[in-house]
């Protein structure tokens, strides 16, 4: 039920985006999910794609600092209250968000909604129990 | 291994005896043929023949560099050129560079010096040895080449530079001893992995690394990466080059300073003083068998320890502790003395953190700022912000408790920090004051 997300540290300056993804790009790595965390003097870029390894290992060789973390991604429909009620699922049961990002699907039907949480598998537990709709990495990856 | 047996574990008393003649040869030699050194003795009020025990050294005057500065090029030779057969020079980072020159005796003594600190690595005839000090005017690489030439060994002069040939040429010509500094040892070590090869199963088995300051963790680091011993070596091109003192294998403990050609002492950097054995304080150093260039308490500006006591590998020489910094780097931040090896020390001390920083000093007002610039590598990155500000808070913490200073972290990308196949750059400093 776990997602496995490639992050990689940025040096916040000018181009080291750029160079991430035209590195990605070169390698024919297909980008489902992105989202970038910023400080003052660094970011960080978490990504999903459609070639984790290759990916890892790619940009490890090009001298980048990356890691694999494991999230959680959650659909969601796409109508007003639909996160609220997922998240106040996982309140009640004392589980806390590390951070999130959301993507819509091509369809637009629903959201997909990627979770890090402290605690992972009490987080799959409360959210099966809720019936919330969680994806295999599979099914992200080839979206 | 002993390369000169008799001389090396002279009983103390001989030793002295040897020195004391060599020492009153030389202030004769520079009083005699070099105007600098008489007038300096003249000033003292001292004659070579005033010299009865050794403890009339330190009636003798100081030599600074900035002597060796105001007589460039060779103002204080003591030969006349026509003797002189080799010249160096160290880097000059502030004016001119110092310049030392060798006779066909020094450049034999020298080369029996490197033999013996070779062996005292436990280097043999059957070594190859992968030599990447810098070839130049840089002591560096010619007096390892010429000390393994002397020992029998095999040499490679690859010299410093393209590391990715090092490590092809390592891996096919089976390199047993690395010679270099510590911070390009790493830097071959992380070449090797980016080409998808382990070093550590290559034939190297013993590491001598010099001519820049590292620490006990960096020899953990440098052996547990590249799978071998690491043994520090001493010298500087004003005494003669490398080769004035080393470690050896047996102990690791210090670095045995040749005694029958030097005489080392320890100074309070401030006073001059000369302080017991055990004392932390400046390095000086008198030659006792040089011809061209003989130095009489040459003040290095190294900070090291000297202790006497016997050693398991039967040298009889006196050792000196790893140089821990020199009074020249030493930084003044908001009044306090700071050395970059503490903060060196500091991060080594943190589980993951890998030895490569910079240090920005700046001033903002009238306050001065210091930068830790620290690399983050895949032990210490976590993708949640605020354990990578936990770490920034942590060396933040450690470098206050430790050096009494605040300093800003900075974590930067891997490699993105200077990895300097000479001496590396460890400090800016932008003040303008």
């Amino acid at each position: 039920m776990k997602v496995e997300q490639i992050s990689v540290f940025l040096e916040n300056r000018p181009g080291t985006l750029a160079e991430v993804t035209r590195i990605l790009g070169e390698a024919g790595i297909n980008i489902r999910a992105l989202s970038l965390a910023d400080t003052k003097d660094f970011g960080i870029l978490r990504l999903i794609v459609n070639d984790k390894e290759k990916t890892k290992d790619i940009l490890s060789r090009r001298g980048f600092t990356v890691r694999k973390t494991e999230v959680v991604a959650v659909s969601v429909p796409d109508r007003p209250g639909g996160l609220a009620e997922i998240l106040q699922g996982l309140a009640e049961s004392n589980v806390n968000v590390e951070y999130l990002y959301a993507f819509v699907q091509h369809s637009g039907k629903d959201a997909i909604i990627i979770f890090r949480f402290d605690e992972t598998d009490r987080a799959i537990q409360v959210l099966s129990e809720k019936k919330v709709k969680i994806l295999k990495g599979e099914e992200l990856y080839a979206l | 291994m002993i390369w000169d047996e008799e001389f090396e574990t002279l009983p103390r008393e001989a030793l002295e005896a040897l020195q004391l003649k060599r020492l009153i040869a030389t202030a004769e030699r520079v009083y005699t043929n070099v105007p600098f050194y008489r007038k300096k003795f003249d000033e003292a009020g001292i004659r070579p023949s005033d010299i009865k025990s050794l403890k009339d050294l330190r009636r003798l005057p100081f030599t600074m560099k900035s002597d060796l500065r105001d007589h460039y090029p060779f103002g204080l030779f003591a030969v006349p050129m026509e003797q002189v057969v080799r010249i160096h020079a160290s880097s000059g980072t502030t004016g001119k560079p110092t310049v030392v020159g060798y006779t066909r005796r020094d450049i034999n003594t020298w080369a029996e010096l490197m033999a013996r600190s070779l062996a005292a690595a436990g280097t043999q005839k059957n070594d190859i040895i992968h030599n990447a000090y810098g070839y130049g005017l840089f002591t560096g690489g010619l007096g390892v080449h010429y000390g393994a030439e002397k020992l029998g060994a095999s040499v490679i002069p690859i010299s410093g530079g393209n590391s990715k040939r090092q490590i092809l040429i390592m891996q096919d010509f089976g390199s047993t001893v690395l010679t270099c500094t510590p911070s390009y040892a790493l830097a071959l070590a992380e070449t090797a992995q980016e080409m998808g090869l382990d070093i550590r199963k290559m034939k190297l088995r013993v590491g001598i690394f010099g001519a820049e300051p590292w620490s006990e963790k960096m020899r953990d680091e440098i052996e547990k990466k590249l799978g071998i011993q690491a043994i520090d070596i001493y010298g500087l091109s004003e005494v003669i080059g490398p080769g004035v003192s080393i470690e050896c294998l047996e102990a690791k403990r210090g670095l045995h300073i040749f005694e029958d050609h030097f005489i080392p002492e320890i100074i309070d950097p401030v006073t001059g003083e000369v302080l017991p054995y055990g004392t932390n304080g400046e390095l000086v150093f008198t030659t006792l068998t040089k011809e061209a260039f003989p130095l009489i308490r040459y003040r290095t500006r190294d900070i090291s320890v000297l202790y006497p006591e016997p050693c398991r590998c039967g040298r009889t020489h006196v050792r000196m502790e790893r140089v821990s910094g020199r009074s020249d780097d030493m930084l003044i931040i908001r009044g306090v003395n700071v050395f970059p090896s503490q903060i060196e020390s500091v991060l080594m001390n943190i589980e993951g953190v890998e030895p490569h920083y910079l240090l920005i000093v700046d001033r903002q007002g009238a306050l001065d700022t210091l930068e830790v610039q620290v690399e983050v590598n895949e032990k210490v990155f976590s993708d949640e912000i605020k354990n990578l500000q936990t770490l920034s808070r942590k060396i933040e913490k450690d470098i206050k408790d430790l050096l009494g200073v605040s300093a800003a972290v900075k974590l930067v990308a891997p490699k993105s920090l200077q990895r300097s196949e000479g001496k590396a750059q460890r400090v800016i400093d932008k003040r303008k004051i």
